[in-house]
């Protein structure tokens, strides 16, 4: 995780298009001026940043989804749980399902867990629209270093 | 399924059963006649909420993009397919059109 940068996935280590599931990794960083006010001498990562990474995760599968052909944007969150507390150095497990591809739409269901305890889960939807210009370019970037585009099997996908 | 003049049709109380608990609108404000977006006041973000309601209980994809962009570019009037009983219309035939397919 790159958190003052909202880069919150590391890794993207399975996908299933055919299932519309996938599997990713963030790794906590173990120092960040995030944890310095929240909370002074108790960091925890904040619920919105594990959102966040849900969201991302999703994001990823939407990409894959749709060929790279559409970029998502969140929209809403339904029924978020946050269940467990989470803290620096922690490494998530990060997985997401494509509920719904609709038109102009998709929504997810996503959760995060850490060493096989739950740590958060919720519905995300999403506004799909065709790349904003100069954003297609990152984002393959992006997918590609993370292993997304590897594993979706498009274009030159290696990842450095 | 029933088409009663006064009451509308099953999938139009379905629709407005919908875009009651959805969009958080009075149910006795939704009407055949009403227009979502001048009569009820729906946004296009409440409307893609309303559209992933109905997409799951009929088991169709509402083609919104396709509507908009109709709409969009002067093609056709927005009332065709954003005033109520045309859009459950649109449901009905989209319910059938998946029925034949199968």
């Amino acid at each position: 995780m790159r958190l003052e940068y909202f880069e919150m996935i590391d890794a993207v280590v399975r996908l299933d298009r055919t299932a519309g599931t996938i599997e990713a990794v963030a790794k906590v960083p173990d120092a960040s001026p995030v944890f310095e006010g929240h909370f002074p001498g108790h960091p925890l990562v904040p619920g919105v940043l594990l959102t966040e990474t849900m969201a991302q995760a999703s994001g990823y599968l939407i990409l894959a989804h749709l060929g790279f052909e559409r970029m998502p944007f969140l929209t809403g969150v339904d029924k978020a749980r946050f269940r467990s507390f989470v803290g620096p150095s922690a490494v998530l497990t990060v997985t997401a399902k494509l509920e719904h591809d609709g038109s102009g739409y998709a929504v997810t269901k996503a959760a995060i867990r850490h060493e096989g305890k739950a740590i958060c889960d919720a519905e995300l939807r999403f506004r799909t629209m065709p790349f904003p210009e100069g954003l297609d370019a990152p984002m393959r970037e992006r997918a590609r270093t993370s292993g997304l585009l590897h594993l979706a099997g498009i274009g030159d996908g290696a990842p450095s | 399924m029933s088409d009663d003049p006064a009451t509308g049709s099953a999938t139009f109380q379905r629709v407005a059963d919908i875009i009651a608990e959805t969009a958080d609108i009075e149910r006795d404000k939704i009407t055949p006649e009403s227009h979502a977006i001048d009569d009820l006041g729906i946004d296009s973000l409440a409307f893609l909420d309303i559209a992933f309601a109905v997409d799951k209980a009929f088991g169709i994809k509402l083609p919104l993009e396709r509507w908009t962009q109709e709409v969009n570019e002067g093609k056709v009037p927005a009332e065709q397919y954003f005033v109520l009983k045309n859009l459950c219309a649109r449901i009905d035939a989209l319910v059938a059109e998946k029925a034949a397919k199968v």
